[in-house]
């Protein structure tokens, strides 16, 4: 169905129906002071000169480096077809429509998604999406203290300093205790990351049984290609999983837009935030797709909703949705193994610098380099590569710390330039 | 239970006197206002719940709303049938409907609620 804003013709008609002249009389209540006085738009331009003034925009995009940045968002290949179904009308809309009389075919694309997150995490429920992986993460500390009824949200050293910053934002003013750590007593949940946010893969399934024994949810945030090769949140016990679903057929964008996945155990659906499609019956028997459970959202909740935020990332939920089915089961692990197998190469091949990580990675490590790593990632910059992210950029490690992220975009060639051109900017 | 003998609040709960402890439900007027319950979310059993404290919520087609405490009193059972069988809320709001039971309970205190006769008075106030 296509989406029109008010035309000229429709304000008219309102204003008539109202009495009123004109727009300017219907917001005379306002004060003139209160008022919007300039929209400070400028005047109208050619499609001719709107072309040339965004491609020049465009041009000053800092794109086709070597990537090797990760902390939470990849460089993975995304099919063509997902660009391409995406775009699709029926689907491309400004806002989502979820009337089922009218919008059986966005509803279900849903709904596939709330089930390919369920079989990609092993938990029972998924919402239709969240705004990013840090809102989930702050989502999943609320639901977690309803279903607890306790305040305290422990934070494991684990966790990434980018969804901890946002978790602290969210709660700043609202009554929560924010603490880091990995004791489950007296918490609503213990927050951990699988990987790490320095690439750790590790074993969360005795930390979810202390959790368990405290009367502490356990929230597992997650990496989802990782999925493809290690545990899931299901599999260690997690009672609820969320992740930053960019990796999943989204590109890489400086503030998105992104994707919040966030799932879990039937036992807490009720108490889960966000939109959740279902599929029923119709009148006459058939299959149809609706918006489920909505007595817990604010249009109905009001002050006491799972969360004020009632809106989800459709068009990036649709995009996972696409890139997963397209890589499907066997698509994912092979593009997990990639990723693993090309991280492990180039770490073999940074003998001048040391690898700090104590456990097995996925495809991401942190090295000690000979000298500042905003130097050398500066440096590198100039050359051709975004070389990592220094873990002093996020006040984490020391100042000659570098994360370094490999997917499967990566080939040998490019992997053994990077070396020899880190090794050249490090140790010279 | 017989609706003569229970006693009533303004947020359309009863409360029912059964042996040791008090039974609390919804009444029919709430239930119709409902329409088809498709939920309830019942305490837990042994809190500590103050008159007007919200105690459960139940959830229909067209609304969730509180259900609160008619008097203080502590958490004895709660209905665990509601949990697969919502829809008995509507079809015995009075019986097997029931949401939860209290004990701890002042018997001056389920005196001091309306009677039949009074909330029935108070029905026909809202129905003007």
């Amino acid at each position: 169905m296509s989406w029109v804003p008010h035309t000229d013709a429709d304000r008219a008609a309102m204003l008539a129906v109202i009495g009123v002249d004109s727009t300017d009389a219907l917001f005379e209540a306002i004060p003139p002071e209160a008022r919007l006085q300039s929209w400070n738009v400028p005047p109208g331009l050619s499609e001719m000169r709107v072309r040339a003034l965004l491609g020049e925009l465009a041009a000053r995009n800092d794109t086709g480096r070597v990537s090797f940045l990760g902390g939470g968002y990849y460089d993975h290949y995304i099919p063509a077809a997902v660009d391409a179904l995406q775009g699709r009308s029926e689907f491309y809309t400004a806002y989502t429509p979820y009337q089922p009389e009218c919008s059986q075919g966005t509803l279900q694309a849903i709904y596939e998604y709330q089930s390919v997150i369920c079989r990609l995490t092993d938990m029972d429920f998924a919402n239709a999406s969240l705004y990013d992986g840090g809102t989930a993460v702050f989502e999943a500390a609320t639901m977690a203290a309803r279903v607890t009824g306790r305040r305290r949200v422990v934070c494991h050293p684990s966790l990434s300093p980018t969804w901890r910053a946002m978790l602290d934002t969210h709660t700043a003013h609202l009554d929560f205790e924010v603490i880091d750590g990995d004791d489950p007593a007296g918490a609503a949940c213990v927050i951990a990351q699988n990987p790490s946010f320095l690439g750790d893969v590790v074993d969360f399934e005795p930390l979810a049984a202390r959790c368990r024994e405290a009367g502490a949810l356990f929230v597992l945030s997650v990496y989802p290609v990782s999925l493809g090769l290690i545990k899931t949140p299901g599999e260690m016990g997690a009672d609820i999983a969320v992740a930053e679903g960019q990796s999943l057929g989204l590109p890489l964008g400086f503030g998105g837009p992104y994707l919040g996945i966030l799932a879990t155990r039937k036992a807490h659906v009720r108490k889960m935030p966000g939109r959740i499609a279902g599929v029923t019956g119709d009148a006459q028997g058939r299959r149809g797709f609706v918006l489920t459970l909505q007595a817990r959202e604010q249009h109905i909740r009001r002050a006491k909703a799972t969360s004020n935020i009632c809106t989800n990332q459709a068009l990036c939920a649709l995009r996972a949705l696409i890139h997963l089915c397209l890589l499907g089961k066997e698509g994912l692990r092979e593009v997990a193994v990639a990723c693993h197998s090309k991280a492990e190469y180039l770490k073999s091949k940074l003998a001048f610098a040391r690898v700090l990580n104590e456990h097995p990675t996925f495809n991401e490590f942190v090295v000690r380099l000979p000298r500042d790593a905003r130097e050398v990632v500066a440096r590198l910059r100039g050359v051709g590569y975004h070389a990592g992210l220094p873990l002093a950029c996020v006040g984490r490690g020391e100042a000659n710390d570098l994360l370094i992220a490999v997917t499967e975009k990566r080939t040998r060639a490019e992997l053994d330039a990077f070396v020899a051109a880190l090794e050249e900017v490090a140790c010279s | 239970m017989e609706p003569k003998r229970l006693r009533y609040t303004k947020d359309h709960e009863w409360v029912g006197r059964d042996g040791d402890t008090y039974v609390v439900g919804i009444t029919d007027y709430a239930q119709e206002q409902l329409g088809d319950v498709t939920y309830v979310e019942l305490p837990e059993v042994g809190r500590r719940v103050a008159a007007e404290e919200e105690t459960a919520v139940v959830e229909s087609v067209k609304a969730a709303s509180d259900v609160f405490a008619p008097v203080a009193g502590t958490v004895a059972s709660v209905n665990e049938a509601l949990e697969t069988q919502p829809e008995l809320v509507n079809q015995d709001p009075y019986g097997e409907g029931w949401f939860f039971k209290l004990r701890d309970v002042k018997a001056a205190d389920v005196e001091g609620l309306m009677d039949a006769t009074d909330y029935n008075a108070f029905l026909a106030t809202l129905e003007e």
